[in-house]
């Protein structure tokens, strides 16, 4: 008896955000990473025989999308001579290539990004957590920035409802990543 | 005093406002006195901050209703495609 199963019906709702996130922060191209999840749930769907019910529904269709990933850089880099760094800091070229090469303190390294990417993840992973309701106030208005009044006539409720379910979301939030991040 | 004098429901309803800039001046003023007398607000002011800077300090990408909906959309009709 396999201790997981997969129920389609509930891709989307449950697992976009999460793949999308983890997505973006590797493609850098919103529209591609759209593309990228939506294959994703369609080639999980062709291949549902092959689900041995080890994993959790989420690993296995990050383990697709991660094939994905891979693939579309494949393609992106099969036109040889793409991931060339010319480098013309030759006699003749104008501007001022000193300060140029002075080291810059607000740029970002790989390993601020990687946290970041981590810190991400942490996020999104606590945000699957959060009761349904909760989550979707806290993305539209915290991720998402809208406004008050525009969050509470698109779901219908007041004000004071959605900061009782905005103060109740970030309580969750705070102690969530308190656990899974430091 | 007694407009500074707010209980701490409602300096945690300020504190959560102040996190989006939404709280008013007078609404920030109140909420700093609670904080020099309240230990508790203090320290769930701070986590409240961490949080929102920990918020920002990531892109985050979700995806708007729109997406989600043609991404649904797809799947369900390859869903019904084979089922039959």
């Amino acid at each position: 008896m396999p201790k997981h199963q997969l129920e389609p019906k509930n891709w989307v709702q449950r697992y976009s955000d999460y793949l999308y996130n983890y997505t973006v922060a590797r493609v850098n191209d919103s529209e591609m990473a759209k593309d990228l999840v939506s294959e994703t749930f369609l080639s999980a769907l062709k291949s549902m025989a092959n689900f041995k019910g080890e994993a959790s529904e989420r690993t296995w269709l990050i383990s697709i999308l991660k094939r994905k990933i891979i693939d579309y850089y494949r393609k992106i880099n099969s036109t040889k001579g793409k991931a060339e760094v010319r480098i013309n800091y030759n006699d003749d070229s104008d501007g001022d290539w000193l300060e140029e090469r002075v080291s810059d303190p607000f740029d970002t390294t790989a390993e601020d990004s990687l946290t970041n990417s981590e810190l991400g993840d942490a996020i999104m992973h606590c945000l699957e957590k959060l009761p349904e309701k909760q989550a979707k106030v806290f993305k539209m208005k915290t991720i998402l920035g809208y406004e008050t009044d525009v969050i509470c006539n698109e779901l219908n409720i007041t004000a004071s409802n959605l900061w009782v379910i905005i103060h109740r979301a970030r309580n969750a939030m705070a102690k969530c990543l308190e656990k899974n991040w430091l | 005093m007694g407009l500074f004098n707010i209980n701490c429901d409602k300096a945690s309803h300020i504190c959560d406002k102040s996190q989006y800039n939404e709280a008013s001046l007078l609404d920030v003023l109140m909420l700093k006195t609670h904080l020099l007398f309240c230990k508790v607000c203090r320290y769930h002011s701070r986590k409240n901050c961490l949080l929102t800077k920990r918020l920002k300090s990531t892109d985050i990408h979700i995806l708007d209703d729109t997406s989600k909906a043609k991404m649904e959309k797809k799947l369900q009709t390859e869903l019904s495609k084979q089922q039959q």
